[in-house]
């Protein structure tokens, strides 16, 4: 578990970090590391180079205004999780974060990383999704802003180029009035959901989005949908599938035991 | 008299060095720049022949020293191209066969080693292994006990059927049995295959010295001795040439007691003839496909029983997937089979095992080593026995129970060590009492009732098993003191962290008088006690404690004898308080340990002020030899213990768990253990032993196994998908209760604790969620998806 040889490219500048990455033919850019590292010591990922961008400065800013949270694509989801003024301004953030794997990860691996690693079983994308928020794409041709909506392709896909560094994602702020809740059922504290739903609601609104239960982060608008409807009305939109931890069947039934607690206890925090 | 260490809650004296970080583990031996490194290629495949391995893209790798395979293993030493040793042969093992170091034309299981590289470093070493192409002719795969036993492919050519092995053993005519029970029940049980992985994997440093001729090995293993006498016959070396260290080891459970492994050999083949020190350290997805499991079984029930649940007839079959070779004989299903009976006397048994081959990865003992499989077996029985009757649990069990005044208690049946399975001592009516108050058994209806009334679904399970501790041959200890009254104590077995330099100096300054913290324990090295069997079966407390309380005395003859030549004292009126012989009632008439090792050495040359006192111009008769004829100088003691038969420790777990009527998440509410293990030496080290084997049964229950897909690939080889269990998924207290029935067998009056704790913890979830779902549990472990489709099945 050692991984194959690479080129190692520490800029110090975004402008030297996109040229580098615009000059090699396979990088990967590296920042918390969490998803990569494992990925290159197995061997599954051998990029010819990577990028590291722990060096770039003013990519670990959290900045927190009224109309939401920018996350800088070096800030830790450790420091997000700690940062009082994101929980008031989006609370849905903080609820998601506490099941991102385990401390020692969350000290480590970045916000953004994980966003544009673009996995389903992981909570950020969906959250990113849920909420309508956005990443921020730099290259060295320019910037651009890719909305949640645009963003995740396929299973661990995103629509950032490869001569793109994410540098910052945005999260909306809560509007006055609404409520979310998150809750998510794993194997073992920390693990990977085998389920997992967030919940957001405002006035009439009830919109969910979900973990591990479809190839890419999915949200679903359950408005109007009654209680007991909940679930098959999200089991429409959704594709659970059986692997070696659990089956199809049995996602489908946290699926429908999730979306009536997770919006019962949204509905609770709006009040 | 200062007061007796054993039975104390002595701190370990290990724990600062582990907590700082200061454990020095193999990876840390030789971890400098001029070391190698080696890495192995391993097979994709579960079953396939070699066709052409092509090295040629490998050779002109910068960095890279020396490629083996098969081939090359015949000039090295003949031995080493020959197949490995199987270990333990048995007349039952007629069809045992074992791996090649370096695979020759076929492999058996993912994983299985086929090519040895040896470079600068790991990261070259790996690159390397990219580069190696070998042509493959893909054979089918046979996963599964099921598959094995349809035999419609074959594991090996010439093993009719997949079956290594078909043993039988029985106390009387079973059928008649059966057919006079006035009641009759069947059961089908499934047990899944899991592994000890201990968190440092297996790792082996070796450094040839050419000036001496002598080749030294650090490897992590639970028997050093073992690894030098393979090494020495696989290397075609004399075992004087050859010495084996182990140093911290980060846990074995088992598995490292499984030897040699083809690293084992290759590393220091490979040290021979670069002559450079060579370093293996497996990585986790190795360890996983590459060392052993445990565990796999299907299991057939017949039993007869009377209206008070009394078992007159037990008839067990079943089948052990023991994985592509045998290396380690049958050990574990022979203990499934005998150890099935816990503290329960059928009246006739008759149990049959088949042994079976599948192209998956070695089956070798895993902590408890065959006894869950049958606690699980044994324990499904009787509540079933107790369902069909309508009888209380425990009130069934406490019918067949082995009597305190029926010790000793033969079983009629062959141990694992080739000896009668005869329990030296028990009280298991008394374990059942403190049970039941420990969980609270009796209370538990109301509490069921008080929890449904929350909607909340609860359920209760016990189980019982007794443990063979303890078995031998023998082992051996060392005890010196040295000059400046320290004591140094050696002794052969190894150390995986069970807290034995704690221990053992417990009982060595018990027996000495010394103070404990001038006591110093060595284990595992071959240069300090050559003659050694291994730490596995629950045993080093036992057999090294016993050999060196053993030793411990004898040294302390000697020093009493010299000291009462020198005092002019009668032995018997002299005592060794903290480090002094003195005479009893006139402590100021006395010697130290340390002026008595100093007379013990007769010397020609002094090097101190203490040392003058033994030279030749100031002690002696100059009548008689310095040393007399039947007499050694230096004051050491050295003795081995050898017990004819093992002993046998039981205990009862018991736990209430929750389940979830909508996720079937499993959560348990309370755990409560009950536990003889003869004496304690050490309560805080034997409920640590509890803790961490009820969390490793834990696992086993609720969380591991091996993932085969039908092509023989391990799909969780990781930490991310084979699930361990976190600290997090451990309920926050385990209740412990201990009983002490000592066992009449050693000196001490001790059993081993090390495997107890994991044994029955399988067989007590199992009854538990069943008791809570209201339909049987027959297959584990059991996931919370397991259990929502068990559901769905029974409501429809």
């Amino acid at each position: 578990m050692k991984p194959a040889p690479f080129a190692y490219h520490r800029p110090t500048t975004l402008a030297e970090a996109l040229e580098t990455l615009a000059g090699e033919s396979y990088a990967k850019v590296l920042a918390g590391g969490q998803s990569l590292v494992p990925l290159l010591s197995m061997r599954i990922a051998a990029p010819q180079a990577l990028v590291d961008i722990n060096a770039l400065p003013g990519l670990d800013t959290i900045e927190v205004s009224e109309a939401g949270v920018r996350v800088g694509a070096l800030v830790r989801h450790a420091d997000l999780l700690a940062d009082p003024d994101v929980r008031r301004v989006q609370p849905l953030v903080p609820a998601a974060l506490a099941h991102v794997a385990h401390p020692t990860i969350r000290n480590r691996g970045t916000t953004v990383g994980s966003i544009v690693h673009a996995d389903a079983a992981a909570e950020m994308p969906v959250v990113l999704s849920l909420l309508g928020g956005s990443v921020e794409a730099a290259s060295s041709t320019g910037t651009r802003t890719i909305p949640a909506d645009e963003l995740f392709l396929g299973p661990l896909e995103s629509a950032l180029r490869p001569d793109e560094i994410a540098t910052s994602a945005f999260f909306p702020a809560l509007p006055a009035g609404a409520g979310v809740a998150f809750e998510e059922i794993s194997r073992r504290q920390g693990d990977y959901a085998l389920a997992g739903v967030a919940v957001v609601v405002h006035g009439d609104s009830v919109r969910a989005g979900f973990v591990s239960v479809s190839d890419v982060p999915t949200v679903v608008d359950l408005t109007g949908v009654p209680d007991d409807g909940l679930g098959e009305a999200a089991l429409a939109h959704l594709d659970p599938a059986d692997d070696i931890h659990a089956t199809a069947d049995y996602r489908a039934q946290l699926v429908r035991t999730l979306v009536r607690r997770v919006v019962t206890k949204a509905r609770e925090a709006a009040a | 008299m200062t007061t007796k260490l054993m039975g104390q809650k002595v701190q370990r004296t290990e724990d600062q060095r582990f907590l700082r970080g200061q454990g020095r583990y193999v990876d840390d031996v030789h971890a400098d720049p001029s070391t190698l490194h080696a890495a192995v290629l391993r097979s994709p495949h579960a079953h396939a022949r070699i066709v052409d391995i092509d090295m040629s893209d490998v050779l002109d790798v910068e960095g890279v020293h020396l490629v083996w395979t098969h081939e090359d293993l015949g000039s090295l030493s003949p031995e080493l191209a020959e197949p490995l040793p199987l270990l333990i042969p048995h007349p039952d093992l007629t069809q045992g066969r074992t791996q090649y170091a370096l695979a020759r034309e076929e492999v058996n299981y993912v994983g299985e080693a086929v090519a040895f590289v040896v470079a600068e470093d790991r990261y070259i070493a790996e690159d390397a292994l990219d580069r190696i192409k070998v042509t493959w002719e893909v054979l089918p795969a046979v996963v599964g006990i099921e598959a094995s036993r349809a035999a419609e492919h074959l594991v090996h050519e010439d093993v009719p059927d997949n079956v290594g092995a078909r043993s039988e053993q029985n106390t009387g005519d079973v059928e008649a049995a059966l057919a006079r029970a006035p009641h009759r029940l069947q059961l089908e049980l499934d047990i899944e295959r899991s592994a000890c992985t201990p968190l440092e994997g297996r790792g082996t440093v070796a450094r040839w010295d050419a000036d001496t001729n002598r080749l030294q090995v650090w490897t992590s293993t639970q028997t050093s001795t073992g690894v030098r006498a393979a090494i020495a016959v696989k290397l075609g070396l004399d075992l004087g040439q050859v010495d084996v260290i182990t140093p911290d080891v980060g846990g074995g459970f088992g598995v490292k007691v499984m030897h040699p492994w083809p690293e084992e050999l290759l590393v220091p083949a490979a040290a021979r003839l670069l002559g450079r020190t060579v370093k293996f350290t497996e990585d986790r997805r190795e360890h996983f496909i590459s060392s052993a499991h445990e565990r796999g079984q299907v299991q057939h029930i017949d039993v007869g029983f009377d209206d008070e649940g009394r078992i007159v007839g037990l008839d067990v079959m079943f089948w052990h997937d023991h994985g592509a070779y045998t290396p380690y004989g049958l050990i574990v299903p022979i203990i499934t089979s005998t150890q099935l009976l816990g503290p329960y006397k059928p009246e006739v048994y008759r149990v049959v095992f088949e042994s079976i081959y599948t192209n998956t990865v070695i089956v070798t003992p895993y902590r408890g080593a065959g006894r869950p499989q049958g606690c699980f077996a044994m324990e499904r029985t009787m509540d079933k026995i107790a369902a069909y009757l309508g009888k209380d649990r425990t009130e069934v069990r406490a019918a067949n129970f082995i009597q305190p005044d029926e010790f000793p208690f033969d079983q009629g049946l062959i141990f694992q060590d080739g000896r009668e399975l005869e329990y030296d001592s028990g009280d298991y009516p008394a374990s059942l009492e403190k049970l039941k108050k420990l969980i609270g058994w009796e209370e538990f209806p109301a509490l069921r009732e008080e929890l449904a009334a929350q909607g909340r679904t609860v359920g209760i399970g016990l189980a019982c098993y007794v443990e063979g501790t303890g078995v031998g041959p023998y082992e051996g200890a060392h005890v010196h003191i040295e000059t400046s009254g320290k004591v140094k104590v050696a002794t052969g077995l190894t150390t995986q962290g069970q807290g034995h330099a704690t221990v053992f100096a417990q009982l060595v300054a018990d027996e000495l008088g010394v103070r404990f913290e001038d006591v110093e324990v060595v284990t595992g090295d071959t240069r300090r006690m050559p003659y050694a069997v291994g730490t596995f079966a629950s045993r080093a407390a036992v057999m090294s404690g016993s050999a060196i309380h053993l030793a411990a005395k004898r040294a302390k003859e000697k020093a009493l004898r010299i000291a009462s030549d020198a005092l002019e004292v009668d032995e018997a009126d002299l005592e060794i308080v903290e480090g002094v012989v003195r005479v009893k009632g006139s402590p100021e008439s006395r010697l130290d340990l340390g002026t008595i090792a100093v007379l013990s050495n007769p010397l020609r040359y002094a090097f101190d002020e203490a040392s003058k006192a033994a030279t030749q111009f100031a002690v002696g008769d100059p009548g008689k030899p310095p040393v007399a004829e039947d007499d050694e100088p230096g004051l050491e003691g050295k003795d081995f213990y050898s017990p004819q038969r093992a002993t046998f420790a039981s205990g009862m777990h018991a736990a209430i768990v929750e389940t979830d009527p909508d996720t079937a998440e499993v959560t348990i509410l309370k755990y409560a253990v009950v536990h003889d293990c003869g004496h304690l030496i050490n309560p805080m080290i034997v409920e640590g032993q509890i803790h961490g084997g009820v969390a490793q049964g834990i696992g086993g229950a609720l969380y591991e196994r091996m993932a085969y897909d039908p092509s023989g690939q391990l799909l969780n080889a990781s930490f991310m998908d084979f699930l361990m269990p976190y600290v997090t998924e451990i309920p926050d207290g385990i209740d412990i209760d201990h009983l002490e029935t000592p066992s009449p067998l050693n000196p001490l009056g001790i059993k081993g604790a090390g495997e107890a704790g994991v044994i029955p913890v399988s067989a007590v979830v199992a009854a538990a969620i069943e008791d809570a779902e209201g339909f049987p549990i027959t297959a584990m472990p059991i996931s919370p998806s397991d259990l929502h489709t068990l559901r769905q099945e029974h409501t429809s």
